[in-house]
Protein backbone atom coordinates (compact mmCIF):
# COMPACT_ATOMS: atom_id res chain seq x y z
CA UNK A 1 0.00 0.00 0.00
CA UNK A 2 1.00 3.29 -1.27
CA UNK A 3 -0.20 6.06 1.22
CA UNK A 4 0.68 9.82 0.41
CA UNK A 5 0.23 12.66 3.43
CA UNK A 6 -0.15 15.96 2.73
CA UNK A 7 1.79 18.08 5.61
CA UNK A 8 0.83 22.01 5.99
CA UNK A 9 3.47 24.30 7.63
CA UNK A 10 1.59 26.75 10.69
CA UNK A 11 2.08 28.63 13.01
CA UNK A 12 2.45 26.79 16.32
CA UNK A 13 -0.79 26.64 18.24
CA UNK A 14 0.21 29.68 21.14
CA UNK A 15 1.59 31.86 18.18
CA UNK A 16 -0.42 35.49 18.62
CA UNK A 17 -0.72 36.96 15.29
CA UNK A 18 0.03 40.22 14.01
CA UNK A 19 0.58 41.73 10.78
CA UNK A 20 2.94 44.11 8.83
CA UNK A 21 2.85 45.95 5.77
CA UNK A 22 -0.29 47.94 6.32
CA UNK A 23 -2.12 44.52 7.57
CA UNK A 24 -1.61 42.65 4.02
CA UNK A 25 1.31 40.32 5.63
CA UNK A 26 1.20 37.47 8.18
CA UNK A 27 3.92 38.85 10.78
CA UNK A 28 6.18 35.72 10.73
CA UNK A 29 8.41 37.38 12.90
CA UNK A 30 10.11 34.89 16.02
CA UNK A 31 7.10 32.92 14.41
CA UNK A 32 7.88 28.84 15.50
CA UNK A 33 6.17 26.45 13.02
CA UNK A 34 4.24 22.97 13.59
CA UNK A 35 2.99 20.44 11.38
CA UNK A 36 -0.66 21.07 11.08
CA UNK A 37 -1.93 18.85 14.13
CA UNK A 38 -4.64 17.18 11.87
CA UNK A 39 -1.84 16.63 9.50
CA UNK A 40 0.05 15.22 12.07
CA UNK A 41 -3.28 12.72 13.31
CA UNK A 42 -3.38 11.60 9.83
CA UNK A 43 0.51 11.20 9.56
CA UNK A 44 0.50 8.80 12.85
CA UNK A 45 -2.41 6.68 11.91
CA UNK A 46 -0.42 6.28 8.30
CA UNK A 47 3.01 5.26 9.92
CA UNK A 48 0.61 2.54 11.73
CA UNK A 49 -0.89 1.33 8.47
CA UNK A 50 3.47 1.31 7.90
CA UNK A 51 4.09 -0.65 10.47
CA UNK A 52 1.49 -3.08 10.85
CA UNK A 53 0.83 -3.66 7.48
CA UNK A 54 3.92 -2.87 5.41
CA UNK A 55 2.84 0.67 4.06
CA UNK A 56 5.05 3.10 2.44
CA UNK A 57 4.33 6.25 3.28
CA UNK A 58 5.59 9.80 1.40
CA UNK A 59 4.62 13.51 3.08
CA UNK A 60 4.81 16.09 0.69
CA UNK A 61 4.32 19.83 1.01
CA UNK A 62 3.79 23.06 -0.87
CA UNK A 63 6.31 25.37 0.64
CA UNK A 64 9.30 27.38 0.19
CA UNK A 65 12.25 25.88 1.72
CA UNK A 66 11.60 27.39 4.93
CA UNK A 67 9.11 24.16 5.54
CA UNK A 68 12.00 21.91 5.34
CA UNK A 69 12.30 21.55 9.12
CA UNK A 70 9.07 20.40 9.65
CA UNK A 71 9.61 17.94 6.60
CA UNK A 72 12.54 16.29 8.54
CA UNK A 73 10.37 15.87 11.24
CA UNK A 74 7.83 14.41 9.60
CA UNK A 75 10.83 11.74 8.09
CA UNK A 76 11.99 11.50 11.66
CA UNK A 77 8.94 10.37 13.16
CA UNK A 78 8.85 7.29 10.37
CA UNK A 79 7.86 8.94 7.09
CA UNK A 80 9.63 7.26 4.14
CA UNK A 81 10.27 9.62 1.81
CA UNK A 82 9.68 13.69 1.27
CA UNK A 83 8.60 16.00 -1.25
CA UNK A 84 8.43 19.55 -1.32
CA UNK A 85 6.72 21.68 -4.25
CA UNK A 86 8.59 24.57 -4.38
CA UNK A 87 5.82 27.19 -4.36
CA UNK A 88 4.28 29.84 -2.03
CA UNK A 89 0.82 28.14 -1.01
CA UNK A 90 -1.52 30.98 -2.35
CA UNK A 91 -4.79 29.02 -1.94
CA UNK A 92 -6.33 25.72 -1.48
CA UNK A 93 -7.01 25.64 -5.38
CA UNK A 94 -3.07 26.16 -6.37
CA UNK A 95 -2.08 23.42 -3.22
CA UNK A 96 -4.54 20.43 -4.57
CA UNK A 97 -3.59 21.57 -7.78
CA UNK A 98 -0.13 20.92 -7.33
CA UNK A 99 -0.71 17.73 -5.18
CA UNK A 100 -3.13 16.18 -7.74
CA UNK A 101 0.19 16.52 -10.40
CA UNK A 102 1.82 14.35 -8.06
CA UNK A 103 -0.92 11.93 -7.49
CA UNK A 104 -1.11 11.39 -10.90
CA UNK A 105 2.26 10.32 -11.57
CA UNK A 106 2.30 7.97 -8.68
CA UNK A 107 -0.23 5.23 -7.17
CA UNK A 108 -1.36 6.37 -3.87
CA UNK A 109 -4.10 4.01 -2.25
CA UNK A 110 -4.73 6.39 0.26
CA UNK A 111 -3.97 10.06 0.66
CA UNK A 112 -4.53 11.72 3.56
CA UNK A 113 -4.32 15.51 4.61
CA UNK A 114 -5.84 17.13 7.51
CA UNK A 115 -9.27 18.30 8.12
CA UNK A 116 -8.41 21.80 7.47
CA UNK A 117 -5.21 23.76 8.77
CA UNK A 118 -5.16 25.60 11.52
CA UNK A 119 -3.70 29.34 9.92
CA UNK A 120 -5.86 29.05 6.32
CA UNK A 121 -8.63 27.26 7.85
CA UNK A 122 -10.25 26.20 4.46
CA UNK A 123 -10.72 22.46 4.70
CA UNK A 124 -10.62 23.03 1.09
CA UNK A 125 -7.30 20.67 -0.33
CA UNK A 126 -8.07 17.35 0.24
CA UNK A 127 -11.69 17.88 -0.89
CA UNK A 128 -10.73 19.68 -4.18
CA UNK A 129 -8.24 16.88 -4.27
CA UNK A 130 -11.07 14.08 -4.75
CA UNK A 131 -13.08 16.60 -7.15
CA UNK A 132 -10.01 16.94 -9.09
CA UNK A 133 -9.01 12.99 -9.42
CA UNK A 134 -12.63 11.89 -8.93
CA UNK A 135 -11.58 9.65 -5.90
CA UNK A 136 -13.74 8.70 -2.87
CA UNK A 137 -13.64 11.38 -0.19
CA UNK A 138 -14.45 10.85 3.73
CA UNK A 139 -13.72 14.51 5.76
CA UNK A 140 -14.01 14.73 9.58
CA UNK A 141 -12.06 11.19 9.44
CA UNK A 142 -12.10 9.58 13.11
CA UNK A 143 -11.44 6.38 12.05
CA UNK A 144 -9.87 4.72 9.38
CA UNK A 145 -9.57 0.65 8.94
CA UNK A 146 -8.81 -0.92 5.75
CA UNK A 147 -8.56 -4.13 4.52
CA UNK A 148 -7.34 -5.59 1.93
CA UNK A 149 -8.99 -2.85 -0.90
CA UNK A 150 -12.04 -1.79 1.37
CA UNK A 151 -11.21 1.40 3.31
CA UNK A 152 -14.16 1.59 6.01
CA UNK A 153 -13.82 5.18 7.74
CA UNK A 154 -16.15 7.19 10.29
CA UNK A 155 -16.89 10.13 9.47
CA UNK A 156 -17.74 12.94 12.61
CA UNK A 157 -20.93 14.60 11.48
CA UNK A 158 -23.46 17.42 13.81
CA UNK A 159 -24.45 15.34 16.50
CA UNK A 160 -22.56 11.80 15.81
CA UNK A 161 -21.06 9.52 13.45
CA UNK A 162 -21.49 7.61 10.48
CA UNK A 163 -19.30 5.17 8.85
CA UNK A 164 -18.71 4.89 5.44
CA UNK A 165 -16.68 2.07 2.87
CA UNK A 166 -14.97 2.62 -0.05
CA UNK A 167 -12.63 0.79 -2.57
CA UNK A 168 -9.75 2.22 -3.02
CA UNK A 169 -8.02 4.79 -3.38
CA UNK A 170 -9.50 7.19 -1.25
CA UNK A 171 -8.92 9.90 0.33
CA UNK A 172 -9.37 11.05 4.01
CA UNK A 173 -9.43 14.60 5.74
CA UNK A 174 -8.26 13.52 9.28
CA UNK A 175 -8.99 15.20 12.53
CA UNK A 176 -8.66 14.24 16.23
CA UNK A 177 -9.74 10.96 16.82
CA UNK A 178 -8.75 9.39 14.54
CA UNK A 179 -5.64 8.54 16.46
CA UNK A 180 -5.23 8.54 19.88
CA UNK A 181 -3.32 11.49 21.86
CA UNK A 182 -0.93 9.33 23.38
CA UNK A 183 -0.02 7.41 20.51
CA UNK A 184 1.12 10.58 18.14
CA UNK A 185 5.45 9.84 18.17
CA UNK A 186 8.01 11.96 19.00
CA UNK A 187 11.04 11.55 17.43
CA UNK A 188 13.93 10.30 18.95
CA UNK A 189 17.52 10.75 17.92
CA UNK A 190 17.51 7.08 16.03
CA UNK A 191 14.99 8.56 14.21
CA UNK A 192 16.34 11.68 14.16
CA UNK A 193 19.80 10.69 12.72
CA UNK A 194 17.60 8.17 10.26
CA UNK A 195 15.82 11.22 8.64
CA UNK A 196 19.55 13.00 7.38
CA UNK A 197 19.59 10.26 5.03
CA UNK A 198 16.28 9.74 3.68
CA UNK A 199 15.07 10.98 0.16
CA UNK A 200 13.64 15.30 0.25
CA UNK A 201 12.67 15.89 -3.37
CA UNK A 202 12.37 19.09 -4.41
CA UNK A 203 9.76 19.58 -7.36
CA UNK A 204 9.17 22.72 -9.25
CA UNK A 205 5.20 23.88 -9.32
CA UNK A 206 3.30 23.62 -12.52
CA UNK A 207 1.70 27.10 -13.46
CA UNK A 208 -1.72 27.53 -12.16
CA UNK A 209 -3.56 30.48 -10.75
CA UNK A 210 -5.00 31.27 -7.50
CA UNK A 211 -9.10 31.50 -7.15
CA UNK A 212 -8.53 34.29 -4.33
CA UNK A 213 -6.29 36.75 -2.82
CA UNK A 214 -6.10 37.19 0.57
CA UNK A 215 -5.95 41.15 -0.19
CA UNK A 216 -5.85 42.86 3.78
CA UNK A 217 -5.98 41.12 7.45
CA UNK A 218 -7.51 42.32 10.10
CA UNK A 219 -7.42 41.70 14.15
CA UNK A 220 -10.63 41.11 16.19
CA UNK A 221 -11.47 44.38 18.26
CA UNK A 222 -9.93 44.30 21.94
CA UNK A 223 -12.21 42.87 24.54
CA UNK A 224 -13.97 45.45 26.95
CA UNK A 225 -13.18 44.37 31.02
CA UNK A 226 -14.94 41.50 31.85
CA UNK A 227 -17.68 42.11 34.66
CA UNK A 228 -16.99 40.41 37.82
CA UNK A 229 -20.36 39.01 39.77
CA UNK A 230 -19.51 38.18 43.15
CA UNK A 231 -19.79 34.25 44.01
CA UNK A 232 -22.35 34.47 46.16
CA UNK A 233 -25.08 36.65 44.15
CA UNK A 234 -25.56 34.53 41.10
CA UNK A 235 -28.95 36.35 41.07
CA UNK A 236 -27.17 39.02 39.23
CA UNK A 237 -25.15 37.25 36.88
CA UNK A 238 -29.12 35.69 36.08
CA UNK A 239 -29.77 39.30 36.12
CA UNK A 240 -27.08 40.53 33.28
CA UNK A 241 -27.61 37.56 31.31
CA UNK A 242 -31.50 38.46 30.68
CA UNK A 243 -31.73 42.01 30.98
CA UNK A 244 -27.94 43.16 29.45
CA UNK A 245 -26.97 40.81 26.81
CA UNK A 246 -30.36 39.17 26.48
CA UNK A 247 -28.92 35.62 26.02
CA UNK A 248 -30.95 33.91 28.48
CA UNK B 1 -28.20 35.42 -13.20
CA UNK B 2 -29.25 34.60 -9.72
CA UNK B 3 -28.25 33.71 -6.30
CA UNK B 4 -28.15 30.14 -5.31
CA UNK B 5 -28.99 29.48 -1.73
CA UNK B 6 -28.35 26.00 -0.39
CA UNK B 7 -31.29 25.15 2.29
CA UNK B 8 -30.28 22.76 4.20
CA UNK B 9 -33.15 20.01 5.79
CA UNK B 10 -33.13 17.09 8.15
CA UNK B 11 -35.96 14.28 8.27
CA UNK B 12 -38.08 16.64 5.80
CA UNK B 13 -37.35 19.98 7.75
CA UNK B 14 -35.31 22.98 7.37
CA UNK B 15 -32.38 23.14 9.39
CA UNK B 16 -32.34 26.62 11.33
CA UNK B 17 -29.00 27.50 9.39
CA UNK B 18 -31.14 27.08 6.19
CA UNK B 19 -32.83 30.30 7.43
CA UNK B 20 -29.67 32.09 8.03
CA UNK B 21 -28.36 31.56 4.79
CA UNK B 22 -31.25 32.41 3.04
CA UNK B 23 -31.04 35.72 4.91
CA UNK B 24 -28.08 36.16 3.81
CA UNK B 25 -28.85 35.06 1.04
CA UNK B 26 -31.62 37.90 0.90
CA UNK B 27 -29.35 40.41 1.54
CA UNK B 28 -27.29 40.08 -0.65
CA UNK B 29 -29.63 40.11 -3.50
CA UNK B 30 -30.98 43.55 -2.45
CA UNK B 31 -27.20 44.57 -2.94
CA UNK B 32 -26.44 42.86 -6.00
CA UNK B 33 -29.89 43.16 -7.82
CA UNK B 34 -30.20 39.35 -7.78
CA UNK B 35 -32.89 37.12 -7.64
CA UNK B 36 -32.49 34.83 -4.68
CA UNK B 37 -32.81 30.70 -5.37
CA UNK B 38 -33.68 28.16 -3.19
CA UNK B 39 -32.86 24.84 -3.55
CA UNK B 40 -33.48 22.34 -0.94
CA UNK B 41 -34.36 18.44 -0.92
CA UNK B 42 -36.95 16.26 0.73
CA UNK B 43 -38.76 19.04 2.14
CA UNK B 44 -42.26 18.89 2.85
CA UNK B 45 -43.08 22.64 4.28
CA UNK B 46 -41.83 25.48 2.28
CA UNK B 47 -43.71 27.88 4.15
CA UNK B 48 -40.56 29.27 5.65
CA UNK B 49 -38.52 30.09 2.80
CA UNK B 50 -41.38 33.09 1.57
CA UNK B 51 -41.08 34.33 5.01
CA UNK B 52 -37.34 34.43 4.93
CA UNK B 53 -36.76 36.00 1.12
CA UNK B 54 -37.03 33.32 -1.75
CA UNK B 55 -37.64 34.16 -4.76
CA UNK B 56 -37.80 31.37 -6.15
CA UNK B 57 -37.96 27.78 -4.94
CA UNK B 58 -36.69 24.79 -6.19
CA UNK B 59 -37.49 20.95 -4.61
CA UNK B 60 -35.98 18.00 -5.43
CA UNK B 61 -38.14 15.19 -3.98
CA UNK B 62 -36.32 11.80 -4.16
CA UNK B 63 -35.88 9.08 -1.58
CA UNK B 64 -33.00 8.00 -2.80
CA UNK B 65 -31.08 11.20 -1.71
CA UNK B 66 -32.97 11.29 1.90
CA UNK B 67 -29.30 9.98 3.33
CA UNK B 68 -26.18 12.87 2.72
CA UNK B 69 -24.02 11.89 0.19
CA UNK B 70 -21.64 14.60 -0.46
CA UNK B 71 -21.07 13.59 -4.07
CA UNK B 72 -24.44 13.68 -5.24
CA UNK B 73 -25.44 16.32 -3.43
CA UNK B 74 -22.90 18.83 -4.92
CA UNK B 75 -23.79 17.29 -8.40
CA UNK B 76 -27.28 18.07 -7.97
CA UNK B 77 -26.63 21.59 -6.49
CA UNK B 78 -23.89 22.05 -9.50
CA UNK B 79 -26.83 21.24 -12.39
CA UNK B 80 -28.97 23.45 -10.36
CA UNK B 81 -26.76 26.35 -10.47
CA UNK B 82 -25.95 25.79 -13.80
CA UNK B 83 -29.35 26.08 -14.81
CA UNK B 84 -30.28 28.94 -12.49
CA UNK B 85 -27.04 30.71 -14.31
CA UNK B 86 -25.91 31.50 -10.17
CA UNK B 87 -23.21 33.65 -10.46
CA UNK B 88 -22.95 33.29 -6.25
CA UNK B 89 -23.34 30.03 -4.09
CA UNK B 90 -24.40 30.56 -0.32
CA UNK B 91 -23.62 27.30 2.24
CA UNK B 92 -23.76 27.28 5.35
CA UNK B 93 -20.77 25.98 7.99
CA UNK B 94 -22.74 22.72 9.09
CA UNK B 95 -20.11 19.36 8.92
CA UNK B 96 -22.47 18.28 5.43
CA UNK B 97 -21.88 21.57 3.93
CA UNK B 98 -18.06 22.00 4.55
CA UNK B 99 -17.81 18.01 2.95
CA UNK B 100 -19.71 19.18 0.04
CA UNK B 101 -18.10 22.59 -0.92
CA UNK B 102 -14.97 21.71 -1.98
CA UNK B 103 -16.46 19.34 -4.23
CA UNK B 104 -19.33 21.59 -5.37
CA UNK B 105 -16.22 23.96 -6.20
CA UNK B 106 -14.65 21.86 -8.72
CA UNK B 107 -17.78 20.82 -10.82
CA UNK B 108 -18.60 24.42 -11.19
CA UNK B 109 -14.54 25.65 -11.49
CA UNK B 110 -15.60 28.01 -8.81
CA UNK B 111 -13.53 29.46 -6.02
CA UNK B 112 -14.53 28.75 -2.43
CA UNK B 113 -14.45 30.91 0.84
CA UNK B 114 -15.51 29.16 3.96
CA UNK B 115 -15.81 31.26 7.40
CA UNK B 116 -17.68 34.31 6.26
CA UNK B 117 -18.70 36.38 9.06
CA UNK B 118 -20.31 39.36 7.02
CA UNK B 119 -21.88 40.87 3.60
CA UNK B 120 -19.15 41.13 1.13
CA UNK B 121 -17.01 44.06 1.48
CA UNK B 122 -17.58 45.18 -2.26
CA UNK B 123 -19.32 43.00 -4.79
CA UNK B 124 -17.30 43.89 -7.92
CA UNK B 125 -14.38 42.72 -7.35
CA UNK B 126 -16.65 40.20 -4.77
CA UNK B 127 -14.43 40.47 -1.49
CA UNK B 128 -15.28 38.56 1.46
CA UNK B 129 -14.45 39.12 5.42
CA UNK B 130 -13.45 35.73 7.08
CA UNK B 131 -12.14 34.46 10.19
CA UNK B 132 -8.76 32.64 9.34
CA UNK B 133 -6.08 31.72 12.28
CA UNK B 134 -8.52 29.81 13.74
CA UNK B 135 -10.54 33.30 14.74
CA UNK B 136 -7.47 34.73 15.96
CA UNK B 137 -7.79 36.97 12.95
CA UNK B 138 -9.95 37.91 9.48
CA UNK B 139 -9.06 37.86 6.28
CA UNK B 140 -10.57 40.50 3.45
CA UNK B 141 -10.27 37.75 0.33
CA UNK B 142 -11.31 38.42 -3.45
CA UNK B 143 -12.79 35.52 -4.83
CA UNK B 144 -12.64 35.92 -8.68
CA UNK B 145 -13.72 33.10 -10.65
CA UNK B 146 -17.28 33.35 -12.32
CA UNK B 147 -19.07 31.56 -10.15
CA UNK B 148 -17.97 31.96 -6.20
CA UNK B 149 -19.17 29.84 -3.10
CA UNK B 150 -19.67 31.71 0.13
CA UNK B 151 -19.59 29.39 3.15
CA UNK B 152 -21.24 31.38 6.31
CA UNK B 153 -20.08 31.18 9.26
CA UNK B 154 -22.73 29.74 12.20
CA UNK B 155 -25.07 32.13 13.75
CA UNK B 156 -22.74 35.05 12.10
CA UNK B 157 -25.55 36.87 10.17
CA UNK B 158 -28.50 35.57 12.11
CA UNK B 159 -32.00 34.52 10.45
CA UNK B 160 -34.46 37.64 9.79
CA UNK B 161 -37.66 37.41 8.09
CA UNK B 162 -38.62 39.73 4.65
CA UNK B 163 -42.09 38.10 3.39
CA UNK B 164 -41.73 37.95 -0.29
CA UNK B 165 -43.33 35.92 -3.14
CA UNK B 166 -41.96 32.74 -4.02
CA UNK B 167 -42.41 30.81 -7.27
CA UNK B 168 -41.84 27.03 -6.60
CA UNK B 169 -40.64 24.48 -8.74
CA UNK B 170 -40.07 21.06 -8.60
CA UNK B 171 -37.01 19.50 -10.07
CA UNK B 172 -36.26 15.78 -11.56
CA UNK B 173 -32.46 15.26 -11.78
CA UNK B 174 -31.12 12.60 -12.83
CA UNK B 175 -28.67 11.27 -9.76
CA UNK B 176 -24.69 9.96 -10.54
CA UNK B 177 -23.53 6.82 -8.40
CA UNK B 178 -22.26 7.61 -5.25
CA UNK B 179 -19.22 5.18 -5.03
CA UNK B 180 -19.36 5.13 -0.93
CA UNK B 181 -21.33 3.67 0.39
CA UNK B 182 -22.91 4.25 4.54
CA UNK B 183 -22.84 1.11 6.62
CA UNK B 184 -24.30 2.88 9.41
CA UNK B 185 -25.03 6.34 10.81
CA UNK B 186 -24.99 6.96 14.94
CA UNK B 187 -27.14 10.35 15.64
CA UNK B 188 -27.70 10.88 18.94
CA UNK B 189 -31.60 12.33 19.51
CA UNK B 190 -33.14 14.80 21.74
CA UNK B 191 -30.24 16.22 22.59
CA UNK B 192 -28.66 19.93 21.58
CA UNK B 193 -25.45 19.91 19.49
CA UNK B 194 -22.64 22.07 19.33
CA UNK B 195 -22.60 22.98 16.04
CA UNK B 196 -26.78 23.79 16.41
CA UNK B 197 -26.69 25.55 20.27
CA UNK B 198 -27.63 28.95 20.85
CA UNK B 199 -26.18 27.90 24.73
CA UNK B 200 -22.77 25.76 25.21
CA UNK B 201 -21.48 24.42 28.59
CA UNK B 202 -18.41 23.38 28.61
CA UNK B 203 -16.59 22.03 31.49
CA UNK B 204 -12.43 22.01 32.58
CA UNK B 205 -9.85 19.95 34.31
CA UNK B 206 -10.91 22.32 37.30
CA UNK B 207 -14.33 20.22 37.57
CA UNK B 208 -12.01 17.20 38.76
CA UNK B 209 -13.65 13.79 37.35
CA UNK B 210 -15.92 12.52 34.57
CA UNK B 211 -18.54 12.04 37.89
CA UNK B 212 -19.14 15.56 38.46
CA UNK B 213 -20.58 15.93 35.25
CA UNK B 214 -24.29 16.56 36.20
CA UNK B 215 -22.87 20.00 37.10
CA UNK B 216 -22.45 20.63 32.94
CA UNK B 217 -25.70 18.66 32.02
CA UNK B 218 -27.66 19.80 34.35
CA UNK B 219 -26.87 23.97 33.96
CA UNK B 220 -27.25 22.37 30.14
CA UNK B 221 -30.57 21.08 30.76
CA UNK B 222 -31.83 23.98 32.36
CA UNK B 223 -30.54 26.65 29.70
CA UNK B 224 -31.39 23.99 26.82
CA UNK B 225 -27.85 24.17 26.01
CA UNK B 226 -25.27 21.78 24.36
CA UNK B 227 -22.37 20.47 26.77
CA UNK B 228 -18.78 20.88 25.56
CA UNK B 229 -15.11 20.11 26.98
CA UNK B 230 -11.84 21.44 26.77
CA UNK B 231 -8.95 19.47 25.03
CA UNK B 232 -7.37 17.31 28.28
CA UNK B 233 -11.14 16.59 29.44
CA UNK B 234 -11.73 15.01 26.05
CA UNK B 235 -8.03 13.26 25.96
CA UNK B 236 -8.06 11.58 29.82
CA UNK B 237 -11.45 10.02 28.40
CA UNK B 238 -14.25 12.19 31.20
CA UNK B 239 -16.04 12.99 27.69
CA UNK B 240 -16.23 12.08 24.05
CA UNK B 241 -13.81 13.76 21.39
CA UNK B 242 -17.05 15.20 19.72
CA UNK B 243 -17.16 17.32 23.26
CA UNK B 244 -13.78 18.64 22.47
CA UNK B 245 -13.89 22.61 21.86
CA UNK B 246 -10.83 24.82 20.57
CA UNK B 247 -8.61 25.52 18.01
CA UNK B 248 -7.90 21.55 17.27
CA UNK B 249 -11.77 20.56 18.11
CA UNK B 250 -15.11 21.78 17.52
CA UNK B 251 -15.58 25.54 16.48
CA UNK B 252 -18.27 27.18 18.63
CA UNK B 253 -20.16 30.14 17.40
CA UNK B 254 -23.19 30.28 19.93
CA UNK B 255 -25.01 33.51 21.27
CA UNK B 256 -23.60 32.01 24.86
CA UNK B 257 -20.68 30.22 25.95
CA UNK B 258 -20.15 29.54 30.06
CA UNK B 259 -16.97 27.98 30.98
CA UNK B 260 -16.82 25.95 34.10
CA UNK B 261 -13.42 25.34 35.61
CA UNK B 262 -11.67 26.20 32.34
CA UNK B 263 -8.34 28.13 32.27
CA UNK B 264 -8.63 29.97 29.29
CA UNK B 265 -5.23 28.52 27.16
CA UNK B 266 -4.85 30.79 23.77
CA UNK B 267 -5.98 27.22 22.06
CA UNK B 268 -9.35 26.91 23.62
CA UNK B 269 -10.07 30.37 23.68
CA UNK B 270 -9.64 30.58 19.71
CA UNK B 271 -11.95 28.05 18.78
CA UNK B 272 -15.21 29.74 20.74
CA UNK B 273 -14.20 33.11 20.31
CA UNK B 274 -16.85 33.86 17.99
CA UNK B 275 -19.54 33.36 20.61
CA UNK B 276 -21.45 36.37 21.02
CA UNK B 277 -21.50 36.52 25.06
CA UNK B 278 -19.02 34.76 27.48
CA UNK B 279 -18.97 33.63 31.22
CA UNK B 280 -16.47 32.18 33.19
CA UNK B 281 -16.97 30.45 36.90
CA UNK B 282 -13.06 29.88 37.70
CA UNK B 283 -11.79 29.70 41.16
CA UNK B 284 -8.69 31.39 40.24
CA UNK B 285 -8.56 35.27 39.74
CA UNK B 286 -5.58 35.17 37.33
CA UNK B 287 -6.74 32.57 34.94
CA UNK B 288 -6.73 33.80 31.70
CA UNK B 289 -10.04 33.08 30.64
CA UNK B 290 -10.93 36.03 32.72
CA UNK B 291 -9.47 38.02 30.18
CA UNK B 292 -11.40 37.26 27.33
CA UNK B 293 -14.62 36.92 28.50
CA UNK B 294 -17.66 38.84 29.53
CA UNK B 295 -18.90 37.86 32.70
CA UNK B 296 -17.07 36.15 35.12
CA UNK B 297 -17.58 34.41 38.93
CA UNK B 298 -14.68 34.23 40.40
CA UNK B 299 -15.30 30.82 42.79
CA UNK B 300 -15.80 27.13 43.63
CA UNK B 301 -17.30 25.76 40.84
CA UNK B 302 -19.04 22.93 43.16
CA UNK B 303 -20.66 26.14 44.91
CA UNK B 304 -20.99 28.39 42.05
CA UNK B 305 -22.98 26.10 39.76
CA UNK B 306 -25.56 24.28 41.94
CA UNK B 307 -26.82 27.82 43.30
CA UNK B 308 -26.85 29.06 39.27
CA UNK B 309 -28.54 25.77 38.34
CA UNK B 310 -31.25 26.30 41.33
CA UNK B 311 -32.41 29.80 40.49
CA UNK B 312 -31.91 29.39 36.76
CA UNK B 313 -34.77 27.19 37.56
CA UNK B 314 -36.97 29.41 39.36
CA UNK B 315 -36.14 31.92 36.66
CA UNK B 316 -37.28 29.83 34.10
CA UNK B 317 -40.55 29.03 35.67
C1 LIG C 1 -1.26 21.72 19.80
C2 LIG C 1 -2.21 22.00 20.92
C3 LIG C 1 -3.56 22.15 20.61
C4 LIG C 1 -4.49 22.39 21.63
N1 LIG C 1 -5.82 22.53 21.29
C5 LIG C 1 -6.71 22.74 22.29
C6 LIG C 1 -8.10 22.86 22.00
O1 LIG C 1 -8.53 22.77 20.84
N2 LIG C 1 -8.97 23.05 23.03
C7 LIG C 1 -8.55 23.14 24.32
O2 LIG C 1 -9.40 23.30 25.21
N3 LIG C 1 -7.25 23.02 24.63
C8 LIG C 1 -6.33 22.82 23.65
N4 LIG C 1 -5.02 22.67 23.99
C9 LIG C 1 -4.65 22.56 25.42
C10 LIG C 1 -4.53 23.89 26.11
O3 LIG C 1 -3.21 24.39 25.94
C11 LIG C 1 -4.79 23.73 27.63
O4 LIG C 1 -3.89 22.79 28.14
C12 LIG C 1 -6.21 23.28 27.96
O5 LIG C 1 -7.16 24.09 27.28
C13 LIG C 1 -6.43 23.36 29.44
O6 LIG C 1 -7.63 22.74 29.77
P1 LIG C 1 -8.41 23.12 31.11
O7 LIG C 1 -8.64 24.57 31.10
O8 LIG C 1 -9.58 22.23 31.20
O9 LIG C 1 -7.40 22.67 32.25
P2 LIG C 1 -6.44 23.51 33.18
O10 LIG C 1 -5.54 24.37 32.40
O11 LIG C 1 -5.85 22.54 34.12
O12 LIG C 1 -7.39 24.48 33.95
C14 LIG C 1 -8.30 24.12 34.92
C15 LIG C 1 -8.89 25.40 35.48
O13 LIG C 1 -9.87 25.07 36.43
C16 LIG C 1 -9.77 25.96 37.52
N5 LIG C 1 -10.32 25.28 38.69
C17 LIG C 1 -9.75 24.29 39.45
N6 LIG C 1 -10.57 23.92 40.41
C18 LIG C 1 -11.68 24.67 40.30
C19 LIG C 1 -12.88 24.76 41.05
N7 LIG C 1 -13.12 23.98 42.09
N8 LIG C 1 -13.79 25.67 40.66
C20 LIG C 1 -13.57 26.47 39.59
N9 LIG C 1 -12.46 26.42 38.85
C21 LIG C 1 -11.52 25.54 39.22
C22 LIG C 1 -8.30 26.27 37.64
O14 LIG C 1 -8.12 27.53 38.28
C23 LIG C 1 -7.87 26.29 36.18
O15 LIG C 1 -7.95 27.61 35.64
C24 LIG C 1 -4.06 22.46 22.98
C25 LIG C 1 -2.71 22.34 23.27
C26 LIG C 1 -1.80 22.12 22.27
C27 LIG C 1 -0.34 21.99 22.62
N1 LIG D 1 0.84 24.03 1.45
C1 LIG D 1 0.37 22.81 1.64
N2 LIG D 1 1.11 21.73 1.28
C2 LIG D 1 0.64 20.46 1.45
N3 LIG D 1 -0.54 20.19 1.99
C3 LIG D 1 -1.32 21.22 2.39
C4 LIG D 1 -0.91 22.57 2.23
N4 LIG D 1 -1.89 23.37 2.70
C5 LIG D 1 -2.87 22.55 3.13
N5 LIG D 1 -2.53 21.26 2.95
C6 LIG D 1 -3.29 20.05 3.35
O1 LIG D 1 -4.67 20.31 3.27
C7 LIG D 1 -5.28 20.24 4.56
C8 LIG D 1 -6.38 21.26 4.65
O2 LIG D 1 -5.84 22.55 4.50
P1 LIG D 1 -6.74 23.83 4.19
O3 LIG D 1 -7.51 23.54 2.97
O4 LIG D 1 -5.76 24.93 4.04
O5 LIG D 1 -7.60 24.01 5.40
C9 LIG D 1 -4.12 20.44 5.52
O6 LIG D 1 -4.42 19.86 6.78
C10 LIG D 1 -3.00 19.72 4.79
O7 LIG D 1 -3.08 18.32 4.96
Amino acid sequence: MNILVCISNVPDTTTKINFINNDSEFDTNGVQYIINPNDEFGLTRAIWFQQKKGAKVTVLTVGESSCEPIMRKCLAIGADKAIRIDAIPTDGFFVANQVSEICKKNNYDLIIAGRESIDYNGGMVPGILAGLLNYNFVTNCIQLEIDQNIAVASREIDGGKEILSSKLPIIIGAQKGLVEEKDLIIPNMRGIMQARQKPLDVIRPINIQAKSIIKSFEKPKPKGEVKLVPSDNVDELINLLHNEAKVI
Amino acid sequence: MSILVYTESENNNFKKNALEVLSYGKALSKIMNEKVVCVSFNIDNTEDLSLHGADKSIIINDTSLADFKAKTYSNCISKIAKKEKSKIIILSSSADCRYLAPLLAVELDSSYSPNVVDLPKSSNPLVVKRTCFTNKAFSFSELNSEINIIGLSNNAFGVHENQSETTFENEKIELIEDTIKINSTEKITGKVTIADADIVISGGRGLKGPENWHLIEDLAEVLGAATACSKPVSDMGWRPHSEHVGQTGKPVASNLYIAIGVSGAIQHIAGINSSKVKVVVNNDPEAPFFKAADYGVIGDAFEVVPKLIKKLKAFKN
